[in-house]
Order: structure tokens, then C-alpha cells, then sequence
């Protein structure tokens, strides 16, 4: 279970995010959707503890994340690129992430080896470092790297962007088998309402910081959501 | 969790995307390391007897002792100058279940076995074993020994502490300055008092474990600052910086080069590293202070020229070195528009020259030091604006290094490292060595005239030289494309 209790940023006197209370229960598929600049990716990176809130605190399995690190035992991410380490080959990396996460060579290979249809033999075996993947590949790499280790938390910013249309279809499937026994949290961010609605059962817009929208996905969400980021 | 550290430096050194390319200034760079170390090894060595030989009355310890506060706080200010803390990227590692004090003490343990540490311990070391065999107390001369390692160590730390801060440099010169002053003119004697200090140690070694407590705190106190800093937005937390739109349009003057004149302004003034340089420009305008006012130099012109390069080339160096690197985050995008290759170097180079002739312009106050010192200046200036000035553009084409503007980093970006110091020498030695020889053989106003000349020679042969430079970026577009576009 996640709790955000009145998280707030302020980078000099300007509010990017100010979000008084969500509580993510386990198991639930979380989507979070938002213009530009709307607080998304401030909100994964407190959550993260990558940048100190304003006010306010974040609990992840009861754990406060910016008082005690042990969350990060059972949380796996992938925010962008940048998070990879650029010079290692993907298996390198695969590697350092599985033993980090108590998983041994074998169990990284067994485990590397149920997403070969994803990556479409473009990643492994290619002798080649991340640094010299395209975007989208490298993203296919983070994302897998995310949810090694079976953590019960999965944090994705943006996993469907830069992805080709056949990889969105399987990164779906991917994320609704991860949360088909609800014993992984998994949150999302997107841009893309279609690919949000389909994959999260709750989703909440931000705008400007503030959680504007809290709503349970039904058939009607996208239409909901469609009217109200026309304006 | 070390090895792991260990391993991913070894994989990112030898992985790197200019490694090859830089292999040439690393074979110079272990060169000088040895030199270095041969010659500390020797001092070492033969020091105790030389010292013994010259002044058989004094003891060499405390002959040595007596000096030690200086050589250190002497290591102070070359290492704020060169020593950086190891970078290290720890964006991946941040999501991944490390804990953050344990990036932040392998960063601080890292930088405690530098070659700065090593470096002196190349002298102290053989100089200890001298002394044992000299008959010296073994404990007491152990004891030694151990407290200039906990000192070496402080100093380590203590850099990283005031690397930070501009002030603490200033009160670490002013304080040396003072200490030589009180020194020069008998006001306290304090290289009587840093004498006894390691007289005490020698004497009684168990003062030596002082040391472990000033280490301890000051690697305490470097532990707090990176602590706070191992976040994603450090950078930004303390102060948004508001885009202010200076009015540049005095540039419009200069044509079709001005809006990249334009664009290079901005780029300096609004970026960290850049505007570093920028400052730092200034302070190279009072590095003639240090040797015209000294004796010893005085009669070395080859140093004297040395120093006149500097005070109006500081700019043009060290901003010229890096081109065209400073635009290495959008080379991309500068070569995806339609303009001439030409107006973009052209633009730098303007840039160097305007900021040199501004430079000699304030440094005419050093009339004061004379007229020949000042006619070095102005040598040295036309031999900046002449040849400096195009070589550096030329040396510039083989820049393979991206600098990201924007990364603050975990650490110290903003450092002159000890690779940019070999490409000076070239620059500097050149002139250095033009006028040595043409004033010992030649003399009188000689050495000036050739300098200048060579100078005025380069600015009239620009154009030419400036269509081979031109030739040579375009030949290399696509390698520092790759280059630029990849990951340090």
C-alpha cells in the first residue's frame, strides 16, 4: 500500500505539485495521466525519493521513503534512460540489477528469457552497450530491468512513449499479467488515455499539481477523460 | 557492494566513447606521473644529506619540519586548483536497492587513495626510511610519518570541503599570504611554530593520533555535504534561476556572425561552468602579480613571458580549448541548419579576441612594474589575438569530449583538469621558448619584436588559416557528432 500524505514541491516560490491525499492500495494497477508539466514525473520521483518534498510524506509498504531506504528492496522503476548505466550491454545490466535484487546468473537468464517475443531479438545477444540501443530499445531494457527481483512494487513514467505499436500491445499484456494475482502495485504514468484506460483500473489526472480527477475505470473513462482534456 | 563499484568504474573507463582517441594525452599524462615520482623518490632520498651537507649545524627534520605547514597548504591551493572529487554517475544507481550512504562513502573513500595522496608519500616515505637509518628514534619517525598521512588525508578532504566555495579559497590564500607576511617581516615566526609542531610529533609520537580525529571530522563534515546532495534536483532546489533576457543587440554590428555571438554570450553567462570560466578570466589578469614582483623571476624572461600570456590570455585558453565542445548538447542541431561553418568559428573567434584585447586593455596598470614588463604584455597579447586564438580553434576540431552544461553533477565539473594543462603548454612554451632564445642571442627589444611578430603574421595569414581549420571541422563533422552525441 501506498500513502501520499499532503506531498507538496516548490522550486522557489512557484507550486509544482500539492496533492493532499491518495492512498494506493495493494495490488492495484494505478494510472496517473497529465499534461506537461502537470507534476507526474515530480510525483514518481518523491515517491522515489530522488528529490525532497516540500511538505508532506510518502509511505510505501509502511515504509516513510525519504526516512529509511528499505523500500527500495521491493520497488522496482524505470523513469528514462538516463537510469540506465549507458556502458554496460543490456545482459551486464540485467546481471547487476539481478544480483542487487538477490537473483542468481541462472535465475537472470530464466527470467530475461520469458520477455524474448518484447524485446524482439533486438537487445540480447546483440553485443552491443545500452548506450548504442535506440530510445525505444533502451526503454524496452529499463523496463524490464523494472520488474526484475519480483518486487510488489512496479513504478513506470511514460512506458508507452517512443515504443512501436506492436511493443505497446505487449507491454500491455505484460503489465495485466503483473497485476493479474494483485500482489503487485503497479503505477503508470502516461500521456496516451487509450493505452492508460486499458491497462490501469484507477486513474487520477493531475493538473498544475493538484489531483483534479480520481476515478475508477469503467467502459465511459476514456470518453470521460477525451472531454476533459479537449477544453 | 564494492566490487560491483569496482567493476562498473574498470567497464566505464575502458568503455568510454573516446577512449582510443584520448590514449596519446594518457601515455603523457602516466609520463608525467613517473617524472613526477622519480623526482619526489630522489628528493627523498638524497635530501637528508644534501640538507645535512648545506647547513651541517641544523638537524634536516627539523629543517624539514619548519617547511611542512607551508608545502601543505602549498598542496591545498594546487589541489583546489586540480583535484576534482571522483565522479561517478549514480542516476542508475539510484532506484536500484543501494543505499545512499554507501555511494556517498565509496566517493569519499575513492578520492582518499588519488595520486594527490600518493603523490607526497613518494618523498616522505624514502625520507622516513633516511631517517631510521640514520640512527634516527624508529617510533618517533613512524609517528611522523603517520601524522603526515593523516594530514595528507585532511588536506584531501578539506579541498573537497572549500572546492565549493569561492570564499574559502580566498581566506586560504589570504591566510598563506599573512603567513609568509608575518614570516617576511618578523612580525611572528611562524615557521618556527609549524616546526615545533612536528618536533612534538617526532618526540612524541602519541600526538600523531590527533591526526585520526581531524581526518575523522572533516571526512564527517564531507559526508554531511554529499549526503544532502545525492538528489535529482539539488540543482534547482535552492533557486530557480529566472531566464534574464539581457539586450544583446550591440552584436547586431557585427553581421551575419552576430547571432552567434549572440548565442555564445547567452551560453556564458547563463551557464555555470561556462561563466566559471568567464570569472575566471580575471583573476589570470592578476597571475603577473606573482612573478613581477619577484625577484628570482625577474631574471628568468622565459617565466616573465610565461606569466604575460597569462594575464591576458586567460579567457582565450581556457574558453578556447573546449571549443567547440561547450556546444556539444546541441551540435546535432547546429549542424541540421543552414548557415556556414565559417560564421560559427569565426564567431568564437571574435569572441576570444574581443575578450583578450579587453584583457590587455585593464591590464594596463602594470606600467607600474615597467616598461619592458609592460611590452612583454603586449607581446604576449599579440601573440594571444594572432596565433593563440587560431591554434586553439584548430586544436579545437579534435575535441571528442562532450561537457554537458547543464549537469551539475555528483561533484566537482567545474575544476581545470590536468589534461587541459598539457594542451596549454604548446601554447605557452612555444612563445616561451621563441623569446628566451631570441633575447639571449639577440637581446635588447628582440624577444618582444619576434613574439608580436609571429602574432601579427598568424593575424595576417588568418584567412588562409581559417579556410585549412574550416576544412578540417567539416572533415570531422560526423565523428564529433558521434562523439557529442554519446555518453561520457
Amino acid at each position: 500500500m501506498i500513502t501520499v500524505e499532503n506531498i507538496s514541491k516548490k522550486y522557489g516560490k512557484a507550486e509544482v505539485l500539492n496533492v493532499a491525499s491518495v492512498t494506493i492500495p495493494t495490488g492495484q494497477s494505478f494510472g496517473l495521466v497529465g499534461n506537461n508539466g502537470a507534476g507526474k514525473t515530480t510525483l514518481f520521483n518523491i515517491l522515489l525519493d530522488l528529490i525532497r518534498p516540500t511538505t508532506g510524506k510518502i509511505t510505501n509498504n509502511k515504509i516513510v521513503v525519504n526516512e529509511s531506504e528499505d523500500w527500495k528492496n521491493f520497488t522496482g522503476s524505470f523513469i528514462d534512460e538516463s537510469f540506465l548505466i549507458s556502458y554496460l550491454t543490456p545482459e551486464e545490466y540485467f546481471d547487476f540489477v539481478g544480483d542487487l535484487r538477490g537473483m542468481s546468473k541462472v535465475a537472470v537468464k530464466k527470467f530475461i528469457a520469458q520477455f524474448d517475443e518484447f524485446f524482439n531479438d533486438e537487445i540480447v545477444g546483440k553485443k552491443k552497450y545500452l548506450r548504442d540501443l535506440s530510445k525505444g530499445n533502451q526503454k524496452k531494457a529499463g523496463i524490464v530491468a523494472a520488474m526484475m527481483g519480483n518486487p510488489e512494487v512496479v513504478i513506470l513514467d511514460e512506458p508507452f512513449a517512443n515504443l512501436d505499436p506492436t511493443t505497446q500491445i505487449r507491454l500491455k499484456q505484460i503489465i495485466k499479467t503483473l497485476t493479474e494475482n494483485r500482489a503487485v502495485t503497479v503505477l503508470i504514468s502516461s500521456h496516451d488515455l487509450t493505452h492508460v484506460t486499458e491497462v490501469c483500473e484507477r486513474i487520477v489526472v493531475l493538473d498544475k499539481g493538484a489531483v483534479v480527477k480520481d476515478i475508477e475505470t469503467s467502459p465511459e473513462t476514456l470518453k470521460e477523460l477525451e472531454s476533459y482534456f479537449a477544453l | 557492494m564494492i566490487s560491483h563499484f569496482l567493476n562498473l568504474e574498470w567497464k566505464q573507463y575502458f568503455r568510454s566513447a573516446h577512449w582510443q582517441k584520448s590514449i596519446g594525452i594518457k601515455i603523457v599524462m602516466v609520463l608525467f606521473a613517473l617524472y613526477f615520482i622519480v623526482c619526489f623518490v630522489a628528493i627523498g632520498a638524497f635530501g637528508y644529506y644534501i640538507l645535512k651537507k648545506k647547513m651541517p649545524e641544523t638537524d634536516p627534520l627539523v629543517l624539514v619540519n619548519s617547511f611542512i605547514l607551508y608545502a601543505f597548504l602549498g598542496d591545498l591551493i594546487f589541489r583546489y586548483l586540480m583535484q576534482k572529487l571522483p565522479v561517478m554517475n549514480i542516476k542508475p544507481l539510484l532506484i536500484l536497492p543501494i543505499r545512499k550512504s554507501k555511494l556517498v562513502h565509496y566517493v569519499l573513500a575513492k578520492s582518499s587513495v588519488s595520486f594527490f595522496n600518493i603523490l607526497g608519500l613518494f618523498f616522505y616515505i624514502p625520507f622516513t626510511v633516511v631517517l631510521i637509518k640514520e640512527g634516527y628514534n624508529t617510533v618517533g619517525v613512524l609517528g611522523w610519518l603517520f601524522a603526515i598521512i593523516l594530514l595528507i588525508q585532511s588536506v584531501n578532504f578539506l579541498n573537497f570541503l572549500i572546492n565549493k566555495n569561492n570564499i574559502a579559497l580566498g581566506v586560504l590564500v589570504a591566510t598563506l599570504l599573512s603567513l609568509i607576511g608575518l614570516q617576511k617581516f618578523n612580525i611572528y615566526n611562524v615557521t618556527a611554530f609549524g616546526g615545533k609542531i612536528f618536533d612534538a610529533i617526532y618526540a612524541n609520537p602519541v600526538y600523531a593520533l590527533l591526526g585520526i580525529i581531524l581526518v575523522a571530522v572533516l571526512y564527517q563534515l564531507n559526508y554531511k555535504q554529499l549526503r544532502s546532495l545525492v538528489y535529482l534536483d539539488e540543482a534547482v532546489s535552492e533557486k530557480v534561476v529566472e531566464a534574464n533576457a539581457a539586450d544583446l543587440s550591440f552584436a547586431d554590428k557585427l553581421g551575419d556572425v552576430a547571432p552567434f555571438i549572440k548565442n555564445d554570450i547567452r551560453l556564458i553567462w547563463r551557464n555555470k561552468r561556462t561563466k566559471t570560466v568567464f570569472l575566471m578570466s580575471f583573476l589570470f589578469l592578476f597571475y603577473g602579480l606573482i612573478f613581477f614582483t619577484q625577484q628570482t623571476y625577474r631574471e628568468m624572461p622565459a617565466m616573465l613571458m610565461f606569466a604575460s600570456l597569462f594575464v591576458t590570455g586567460g579567457f582565450a585558453l581556457n574558453y578556447g580549448q573546449f571549443i567547440p565542445a561547450w556546444d556539444s548538447a546541441h551540435y546535432k542541431m547546429l549542424m541540421s541548419q543552414s548557415f556556414k561553418y565559417r560564421k560559427f568559428l569565426d564567431s568564437k573567434w571574435i569572441l576570444m579576441v574581443v575578450v583578450t584585447a579587453a584583457m590587455y586593455m585593464l591590464s594596463i596598470p602594470y606600467l607600474y612594474f615597467g616598461v619592458d614588463i609592460f611590452l612583454m604584455i603586449t607581446a604576449g597579447a599579440i601573440f594571444n589575438i594572432g596565433f593563440n586564438s587560431l591554434f586553439l580553434l584548430f586544436s579545437g576540431s579534435f575535441n571528442r569530449k562532450k561537457i554537458d552544461l547543464n549537469k551539475s553533477g555528483f561533484g566537482n565539473t567545474q575544476g581545470t583538469s590536468a589534461t587541459q594543462f598539457i594542451i596549454i603548454i604548446p601554447l605557452m612554451l612555444f612563445p616561451m621558448l621563441v623569446f628566451w632564445l631570441t633575447d639571449k642571442f639577440l637581446g635588447g627589444y628582440w624577444g618582444f619584436i619576434v613574439v608580436a611578430a609571429i602574432g601579427v603574421l598568424s593575424l595576417l595569414c588568418k584567412k588562409y588559416v581559417m579556410n585549412f581549420i574550416e576544412q578540417k571541422y567539416i572533415e570531422n563533422k560526423y565523428v564529433m557528432i558521434n562523439a557529442f552525441g554519446k555518453e561520457a
